[in-house]
């Protein structure tokens, strides 16, 4: 254990604990939303990040401004981490309730730690988890001659844990002293003194304390960050310099940073009225030259679709985020779901075929923006980036991009061309160059961007030719584009018994689904499809060497028992052994629920290869 | 018409070594301004709307990428087709927030926006509140005719209580918005009425809207013949009414009098009722986006978003 840097513990500790090394941890941190347990989480996983360390979190939090329930779970490991984890090897309770409520997540012989203050163990538990109550709201007054009642429990707490998991304390004296380190020198101060306390404090009744094995796999400094901040950053490394939107939960944090960040690159991102008028804003922003983003969650674009359609019908590159959370209607505003895509697959009125991305994790948000925004300028086209409440609100640590390769300028170019068809049906691939306000254009024929049905100047016909011409014209760029996807790539072997697809924030824990369950000897290999629309080529060479393909959904079964991947895919494919594996409780999978919703499969499998 | 254009020949005369200047560039003509032909009836007075952007485009030299053409859905709102420049029909209501993401993201371009009465105080009613007191530099031209045209005569948020139309068959029964008031109260900083009977002063308005910098707001009366003939007749002294301009005396800053003189009965009076300078939202963003800029200032883009990186270290 590495030393404490001054610590003044308020009792003598007690014998030393037995060290044992691991590769992973997790973590839970149950408390109310205002006890600052995002703060303990953010500090851990941003350790991990500066450790070489790979980490993912998961944390729930209630809807509402203040008070309410609240846990942070952080799993940290030195191998491979890809989910945050099913059970948690520690769980921090600050009041009955979180001990109460979460007891059934730690695993058996588990140590819960407790606030002895608010808790009150149940003696028919003790039996199975390691129960350890320490005082830790008196100790932290005691520590920091509190005033405030609940202030700086969290960074004592944090202390305890780094005591436990023998954390390299001058790191985290250096991230508490980032983020406490402002004008008012008593803050961090304060901050320190209780983080010493904690960490100083006699863990006697814990029976072992634990290191973790070097790293393996990273090497070079990694960052440590959530789904909305990587998306968000991505959109501006992208080139993307227009933006506008409405807050909504989860996606404001998207906005927030776009606002706070895009005027450092010239840019501008402007809070609208509504969804809609933050559609037509960007869609006017990528009418004249940019390719502008907008961004909401469910109800927002829901408001946002008859401009989806427009764009289409018009050809205007654009870019919307929809981080999705638990619906319809307001739903559930802090929980995650994916039950968006049948949406922004067919949101908007008559044939309006546009693309439809989402990433797998939050290191993927940042390259999937970009990517979005190329496939947008190429066909002239919406792209809309499917994201959720999990990846937005999860911290991941993954290597830093490098940036001067990635990032694009796309500003317009308004030097004069001698023509330009907007509509040019002999390039279904989308025009090359698009013509913006401001060019010359020497021939005196200027292009009309609009929803009617029109030529190929973009005035408006009623001509039959003219809309079979145009509306297939719109469906095969996206027939182009199809073709020049990547087939995914399959997690296991590319045959077996059982193959679990994917899309989106599930990547992890169904990767982790198969590992398990190939380690226990069974045939289970996954898929994960991150262009949802068009879906790449291969996927029905893919199916082919399965018995029977699940697909991992985290909505509803639907009215067919198919939930909207899996009733995508069925309708492309007419493979009747494609069926869902559904959930809506509003929370992330865990690795063994998958494994048990597929366990028939599982254990009849070899009945046909 | 063709105003002899002095402003623009800008020939030093006083031997100074004056740059290489380019062959004047001609304004142009309505033969090159005009593109398809208006969807519009026989007498509607969209006409006269569209004649007078011509001739402000010619006379102000405003070549096509110089501008942006805009408009929401209704028959007005097909106002970008019939012009030969850059343009965009959007869907309805909407063209206010359209034509702002176009304003705010090119400062080059003059964003022009022409929609109706239904467009813009019906469905798009909260869009134009919104981009008037944001104040976004633009020219919105509302060619109000108190009836819905393109859907062939239901009641509009302008029409009079009483008026008789498809959707209120014994008259209409809600009260009417005043354009002028909704305009004033929503913070707009040029405020304007005219009518499409009085050419020259359609122009001259135009003319004031461009030259104001902020959100430019002109009413115009457009009488739609088909559904409601002679709705304007009041106003129009060939049909026996009075063309009333602003009383000279009218204080143009004094935002309660534009309000007072919104307030009078049909047919009122035609004008500037209202204009105040106050900083448009596009200088506001430029004035951030410069104190931002400043603080990063000789760095790349992609040494700006290092810098975010090196903090999530």
């Amino acid at each position: 254990m590495s030393d404490a840097a001054s610590p003044s513990p308020p009792e003598s500790p007690g014998p030393e604990p037995k060290i044992s090394t691991i590769n992973e941890a997790v973590i839970r941190i149950a408390g109310n939303s205002q006890d600052g347990i995002q703060a303990i989480g953010g500090f851990l996983a941003r350790l991990a990040g500066r450790s070489e360390q790979e980490v993912m979190t998961f944390m729930t939090i209630p809807s509402t401004i203040s008070g309410g329930p609240s846990i942070f779970q952080v799993r940290i490991g030195s191998g491979e981490v890809a989910s945050a984890g099913d059970d948690a090897d520690v769980l921090l309770a600050f009041y009955q309730h979180s001990y109460e409520e979460h007891l059934s997540s730690l695993k058996k012989g588990g140590i819960v730690l407790f606030d002895a203050d608010h808790v009150e163990p149940k003696p028919e538990w003790q039996q199975d988890y390691h129960h350890v109550g320490i005082p830790i709201s008196s100790l932290t007054i005691e520590a920091i001659g509190g005033t405030a009642k609940d202030k700086g429990k969290n960074i004592f707490a944090l202390g305890l844990l780094a005591r436990i998991f023998d954390l390299n304390v001058a790191k985290l004296e250096g991230l508490i002293g980032e983020r406490f380190g402002g004008k008012d020198t008593s803050i961090l101060k304060n901050a320190l003194a209780a983080f010493h306390a904690g960490y100083a404090h006699s863990l006697g009744q814990v029976f072992e304390t634990f290191k973790f094995s070097e790293s393996q796999r990273r090497s070079g400094q990694q960052v440590v960050t959530n789904g909305n901040e990587a998306l968000a950053y991505g959109i501006i490394a992208a080139g993307v310099r227009f933006g506008a939107a409405y807050p909504i939960t989860p996606w404001s944090d998207v906005m927030e940073i776009l606002r706070r960040e895009l005027p450092k690159y010239g840019g501008t991102f402007v809070q609208c009225e509504d969804e809609i008028a933050a559609i037509s804003m960007a869609n006017g922003a990528s009418f004249a030259g940019r390719v502008a983003v907008t961004g909401s969650s469910g109800p927002g674009i829901s408001l946002k679709m008859e401009s989806v359609g427009w764009a289409v019908m018009a050809e205007i590159p654009l870019v919307v985020v929809n981080v999705q959370r638990g619906g319809p209607s307001t739903g559930m505003p802090t929980s995650v779901e994916q039950s968006d895509l049948n949406l922004a697959c067919f949101g908007s009125h008559g044939d309006a075929p546009r693309v439809v991305l989402a990433p797998a994790d939050v290191e993927d948000c940042f390259y999937t923006a970009i990517e979005a925004v190329n496939i947008a300028r190429k066909f002239n086209v919406p792209v809309f980036i499917l994201s959720d409440q999990a990846i937005a609100t999860r911290i991941e640590a993954f290597s830093a991009p490098d940036l001067e390769k990635v990032c694009q300028d796309i500003t317009p170019d308004l030097s004069p061309v001698a023509d330009f068809k907007p509509y040019d049906l002999s390039t279904p691939e989308g025009t090359t160059r698009r013509a913006v306000p401001g060019t010359p254009i020497l021939s005196g024929r200027y292009p009309i961007a609009g929803g009617l049905e029109h030529d190929e100047y973009g005035h408006p016909t009623g001509s039959p030719k003219l809309h079979m011409q145009m509306t297939a014209k719109r469906r095969k760029k996206l027939q182009v584009l199809a073709a020049t996807l990547p087939t995914p790539k399959v997690y296991g072997p590319p045959e077996g018994n059982v193959l679990l697809v994917g899309w989106g924030s599930t990547r992890g824990p169904i990767q982790e689904a198969v590992d398990r369950a190939r380690a226990a000897g069974d045939s289970v290999s996954a898929v994960h499809i991150k262009h949802l629309n068009p879906l790449p080529p291969g996927l029905e060479n893919i199916f082919s060497g399965f018995n029977t393909v699940r697909v991992v959904e985290m909505n509803d079964e639907g009215l067919y028992g198919y939930g909207q991947l899996a009733g995508l895919l069925r309708a492309r494919f007419c493979d009747p052994k494609i069926s869902g594996i559904n959930k809506t409780d509003g929370l992330t999978w865990r690795v063994k629920d998958i494994l048990e919703r597929a366990r028939t499969d599982i254990s009849t499998g070899l009945r046909k290869l | 018409m063709s105003a002899p254009t002095v402003e623009l020949s800008r020939q030093s005369g006083n031997g100074a070594v004056a740059p290489a200047t380019p062959p004047e560039r001609k304004p142009l003509t309505k033969k090159e301004i005009a593109s398809d032909h208006p969807t519009w009836c026989p007498g509607c007075g969209d006409f006269s709307v569209l004649a007078l952007y011509f001739k402000l485009i010619e006379r102000r030299k405003l070549w096509q990428e110089k501008i942006a053409t805009i408009s929401g859905i209704g028959c007005s709102s097909r106002f970008p087709y019939f012009v030969q420049g850059y343009g965009a029909h959007y869907i309805h209501g909407r063209s206010l927030p359209f034509a702002s993401g176009v304003s705010l993201s090119r400062p080059d371009l003059h964003v022009f926006v022409f929609g109706g009465d239904g467009d813009m105080f019906s469905i798009g009613g909260n869009h134009f509140n919104h981009a008037a007191r944001k104040n976004v530099k633009l020219t919105c031209v509302v060619m109000d005719n108190w009836v819905y045209g393109l859907t062939k005569k239901q009641t509009s948020p302008t029409s009079p209580l009483g008026f008789k139309s498809k959707t209120d068959t014994w008259g209409a029964v809600d009260y009417p918005i005043n354009p002028m008031k909704q305009a004033i109260a929503a913070g707009a900083t040029f405020v304007a009425r005219t009518t499409h009977t009085n050419p020259n002063h359609v122009l001259q308005m135009m003319e004031a809207a461009m030259d104001h910098d902020g959100f430019s707001f002109i009413e115009c009366l457009s009488e739609c013949v088909e559904f409601y003939e002679g709705a304007f007749d009041a106003s129009n002294p060939r049909k026996g009414g009075v063309f009333n301009v602003v009383p000279p005396d009218h204080d143009v800053t004094d935002e309660a009098a534009a309000y007072k003189l919104a307030d009078q009965p049909f047919p009122g009076s035609f004008g500037i009722f209202y204009k105040a300078s106050r900083p448009t939202k596009n200088a506001k963003e430029a004035a951030v986006n410069a104190a931002a800029r400043e603080k990063v200032k000789g760095l790349k883009d992609w040494e700006i978003l290092r810098k975010a990186f090196d903090r999530m270290k």
